[in-house]
């Protein structure tokens, strides 16, 4: 049995603007094992982002709020923690890479500079010493000369390497947890790659766990062991990357599936867009949140939400069509491939 | 599921979703300017700014008939008396009416500014657009131009200006405008470099319309937005100007009375008849700020990415 | 950034050129000799001051000697004070101007500094507003206004600080004062749409996430890339400085060269004229080119690449 090193219990984030109460995460459960890396998936909006910035509390308050829930670090609720508290544990226990490595690193400070920041803050390591470190680090994430490329400034860097250098800067204190926020998206579609594999061959040498937030399930079919769907600010499926990709049962994992080409299908299988848009998380429905899109709604899913139901000891779903009174619907062959 | 409810088998029917939901993003479109409008509307700043503008113009026009003074003619009987009966703001050294002298003073001070920042736009906006439209060799030439005239402080072009003008309200407006156009030639030529390449103006080309009419029917209304901006921050920067140099004896000079004349004059009583210092310069103050408020809403009126 | 630095410099100088120039020439068209009351001088005089000044010679021999001195530092002599050397009011002026003026723009600068960044960091808060409404009234109020308004209530009705004239330091407090309300807002205006802009920053987030506390935060990601635009604000503000000092060192009595030259003005005294108004404009543009190289070396994009992107 694998220990769990962090698990979000019933989260709810929301964020006040003057139109109201924007319920971006509502009651959000799932857990990270040591060692593990779980894909987050699901449209922009549907508060994946927003779920991961909330267990580093880097949710801007106001207008972001912690509604209710606890997320467990190693014993502790993040949720509860003191500044002072988290600051001890960013960068050093969890860390997080971000989406567009092109604005998240800054500007006007070198490279160097900037993976030293945090071993100089945690390690208490001396400036020279964190020198050395930040060398090992460019070197670790595969970047050449690394002694002088340590006092060049982010725009010297070409989109790969500042991914790579983003990477460093966020495995230097060898975090437990490291959180990639869309990690690939801005990148070029054969950077992708070389950063996915960087990523699994750093977390073989360091066993670090990853919580990989993305909406591209190549990626996900690529590294992922398993794999949380994500809709409206609730988690619709979870399980293990074959169970979601060969026996999903929510309709939403059917649409994602069906829209994302396989190699695995006949070349004649068109691709299944899903049809319409998420729903506004201002006054979110009070049933399902995706019955609006469902080929298959039922009644009851415009009135109420189905609870998380297991399927199997590690796949859960919250879908009425797993109720026995619902009528027996197959997925879509784009989705799972006629098995 | 493990929950026993009681469940209806009705409820497991396939239901027929109000399509409403969805089109949540198709909402009523709304018109640029009415957009523009509420934007403005909902800041304070702004509003306030606009009503002091209306008010100081209001005075300006209507003011002097509120008493049966006149601006310049001399009661040495009653002057450096501070405000009594019908003389609200008092008399000045001379005697003369101050309520009649400010709001006198404040229209020659607005004319002056309205004037040059007309002469601004006129000159800008040509300069600009023909430099942004045709762009090439001539731009290349003409933002050389623009380059050294940007460089050249404003404040010593004015003084030698007014060296070589008598002091008047078209000459200091015109040495105002000398500079003053620049700004507006820079904004005016960006926006349109941006937009002559939009299709609608490709289309317009297309279907054979001169280089007039595509300048003036299509790219200058939507440079409007800018335009008015660099106005609106071009109006007070030419009423103080216009105090500052009636201050060191180039603008608009005695008998004849502006904002900064009135504020020149009583500077050097302000010891002992403060109160002659305080009305044009607290008028002087609000039409400055008043353009500034409206400057700034507007900027954020019209271009939401500026916004806060 | 050598090439970029020359290429500055080489703009600076033809500026200058034009500047000297364009004032020569305009001061040698007006109407008129320079010479005051000029009926009531009897003609044999008139003919030997105006051979005194070289203004018999043609107008590009004028010009060539004219530029000659300037090169060397000679600026004419007035033609009013006792026939004193510019060069002599400069350097008697401007240091009372220049101590008034960078007194203003050290206490604006930091206190626009600090009132901007906190606007910043607490925007919509009731700080902010109050921040943008000083702001506002101070970009808005002239410095002769503030100037007077201080003078009164400050010098004379309180009597705390002196009113006029150059006795002590204390003379110099109310017109810093009054030409540094402009500075706090021009300051605070900028560093808190920077501050605004750079906390919206992804890098921002990065930083947090590494752990950094809070002022490490501020200070280091957020201030340090904040100020970096704000630097060009130092370069209209100089100008909005010296032309304040014309009208603050006549409100205050001030022997600064802003007082001078308003003097020759009034006086229509040529050479004055001539010569603070190239001291102005080489100042001026010098300004603003330091400004720019200042700029040039902290931001690292331009520094290694050379250009603005």
């Amino acid at each position: 049995m694998m220990s769990k090193i962090l698990e979000v219990k019933d989260l709810h984030v929301s964020f006040k603007t003057y139109k109201g109460e924007v319920k971006a995460v509502r009651g959000v459960d799932f857990h990270l094992n040591k060692g593990e890396t779980i894909a987050i998936v699901g449209e922009s909006g549907c508060g994946k982002s927003v779920t991961s910035q909330t267990i580093m509390r880097l949710i801007p308050n106001p207008p972001g709020v912690i509604k209710q829930g606890e997320i467990i670090f190693e014993g502790t609720d993040l949720t509860k923690a003191s500044e002072k508290q988290m600051e001890k544990i960013r960068g050093s226990e969890i860390s997080m890479i971000f989406q567009d490595p092109m604005t998240s690193l800054n500007p006007t400070l070198t490279i160097g500079t900037q993976i030293m920041e945090g071993l100089i803050k945690h390690q208490k390591l001396d400036k020279k010493t964190a020198r050395e470190k930040a060398i090992e680090m460019l070197r670790l994430v595969g970047i050449p000369s690394p002694e002088s490329r340590l006092d060049q400034y982010p725009h010297q860097f070409s989109g790969g390497m500042r991914q790579r250098a983003m990477i460093a800067i966020a495995l230097a204190c060898q975090p437990k947890v490291l959180i990639a926020d869309e990690p690939t998206t801005a990148l070029d579609v054969t950077i992708q790659a070389q950063i996915i594999d960087l990523m699994k061959a750093l977390q073989e040498k360091t066993g670090t766990s990853i919580i990989l937030i993305t909406h591209d399930l190549g990626v996900v079919a690529d590294i992922a062991d398993r794999v949380v769907v994500m809709y409206a600010g609730k988690v619709v499926e979870s399980g293990k990357l074959e169970e979601i990709f060969y026996q999903p049962k929510h309709p939403y994992t059917w649409g994602l599936l069906g829209s994302m080409p396989r190699l695995d299908l006949s070349r004649d299988q068109e691709l299944l867009p899903i049809m319409g848009t998420p729903p506004n998380l201002l006054d979110p429905p009070q049933g399902c949140p995706f019955a609006a899109r469902c080929q298959h709604a039922m009644s009851i899913c415009t009135q109420e939400m189905p609870e998380l139901d297991e399927v199997s000891s590690t796949h859960q779903v919250a879908c009425w069509l797993q109720h026995p009174m619902a009528p027996e619907v197959k997925p879509p062959t784009a989705a799972v491939g006629g098995k | 599921m493990e929950k026993a409810k009681n469940l209806s088998p009705d409820l497991f029917k396939p239901a027929q979703i109000e399509k409403k939901e969805q089109d949540a993003l198709s909402r009523k479109s709304v018109g640029y300017w009415q957009d523009v409008w509420g934007r403005f509307r909902s800041n304070l700043g702004a509003v306030l700014g606009l009503s002091l503008i209306v008010l100081t113009l209001l005075l300006a026009i209507f003011g002097p008939l509120a008493n049966n003074y006149d601006w310049q003619t001399q009661m040495l009987d009653v002057a450096n008396k501070e405000s009594f009966s019908d003389h609200y703001f008092g008399t000045d050294h001379l005697g003369r009416d101050m309520w009649q002298r400010v709001w006198y003073g404040a229209k020659i001070s607005l004319t002056i500014a309205f004037l040059a920042a007309f002469l601004d736009v006129v000159i800008g906006v040509t300069f600009g657009g023909i430099s942004g439209y045709f762009g090439g060799r001539v731009d290349m030439v003409m933002q050389r131009i623009l380059e050294v005239m940007y460089s050249i402080p404003n404040l010593i072009v004015i003084i030698l200006m007014l060296l070589i003008f008598d002091p008047g309200i078209v000459p200091v407006a015109i040495a105002m405008a000398i500079t003053g156009w620049v700004p507006m030639a820079r904004v005016v030529r960006a926006q349109v470099m941006k937009l002559k390449s939009q299709e609608y103006v490709l289309a317009a080309r297309t279907l054979g319309a001169s280089h007039a009419r595509i300048l003036l029917k299509h790219l200058i209304p939507n440079v409007m937005g800018p335009i008015i901006i660099a106005v609106t921050f071009a109006i007070p920067s030419a009423i103080f100007f216009e105090a500052f140099l009636a201050f060191i004896g180039l603008g608009i000079r005695p008998p004849e009375a502006s904002l900064g004349v009135l504020i020149n004059d009583a500077s050097t009583y302000l010891q002992i008849f403060p109160y002659q210092l305080i009305y044009p310069s607290v008028v002087l103050s609000i039409i400055i700020l008043s353009f500034n408020l409206l400057g700034d809403g507007l900027r954020d009126a019209l271009d939401p990415r500026m916004r806060k | 950034m050598l090439r970029y630095t020359l290429k500055r410099l080489g703009y600076m100088v033809v500026t200058l050129w034009l500047i000297i120039t364009i004032t020569f020439f305009i001061m040698h068209l007006l109407p008129g000799t320079p010479l005051k009351n000029e009926e009531k001088i009897p003609p044999q005089v008139r003919e030997q001051i105006l051979e005194q000044y070289g203004l018999k010679d043609p107008l590009p021999v004028q010009y060539v000697k004219f530029m000659g001195n300037l090169l060397q530092g000679d600026l004419g002599k007035s033609m009013t004070l006792d026939g004193r050397n510019v060069a002599d009011f400069i350097v008697e002026g401007f240091p009372v101007s220049a101590f008034v003026g960078s007194q203003a723009v050290i206490f604006g600068t930091l206190i626009g500094l600090l009132l901007g960044t906190i606007a910043g960091l607490n925007r919509g808060k009731l700080v902010d507003n109050a921040a943008i409404i000083v702001a506002v009234l101070g970009v808005s109020v002239p410095s002769f206004v503030m100037g007077g308004f201080l003078s009164y209530f400050v010098g004379v009705k309180l009597q705390w600080l002196p009113t006029g004239l150059w006795e002590s330091y204390e003379s110099s407090i109310l017109p810093s004062l009054a030409l540094s309300f402009g500075v706090i807002a021009q300051i605070s205006r900028y560093v808190r749409t920077e501050m605004v802009e750079v906390l919206d920053q992804d890098y921002m987030k990065t930083a947090k996430a590494k752990g950094l506390n809070r002022s490490t935060v501020i200070i280091r990601h957020a201030l340090r890339n904040a100020l970096i635009p704000a630097v060009t604000v130092l370069g209209p503000l100089a100008v909005n400085i010296i032309t304040g000092s014309l009208v603050i060192e006549q409100i205050f009595a001030l022997p600064g060269l802003g007082k001078f030259f308003v003097q020759s003005i009034q006086q229509n005294d040529y050479t004055m004229i001539m010569g603070v108004t190239v001291f102005y404009s080489a100042l001026i543009i010098i300004v603003i080119f330091l400004v720019d190289l200042l700029y040039g070396l902290i931001d690292p994009r331009i520094r290694i690449s050379g250009a603005k992107e």
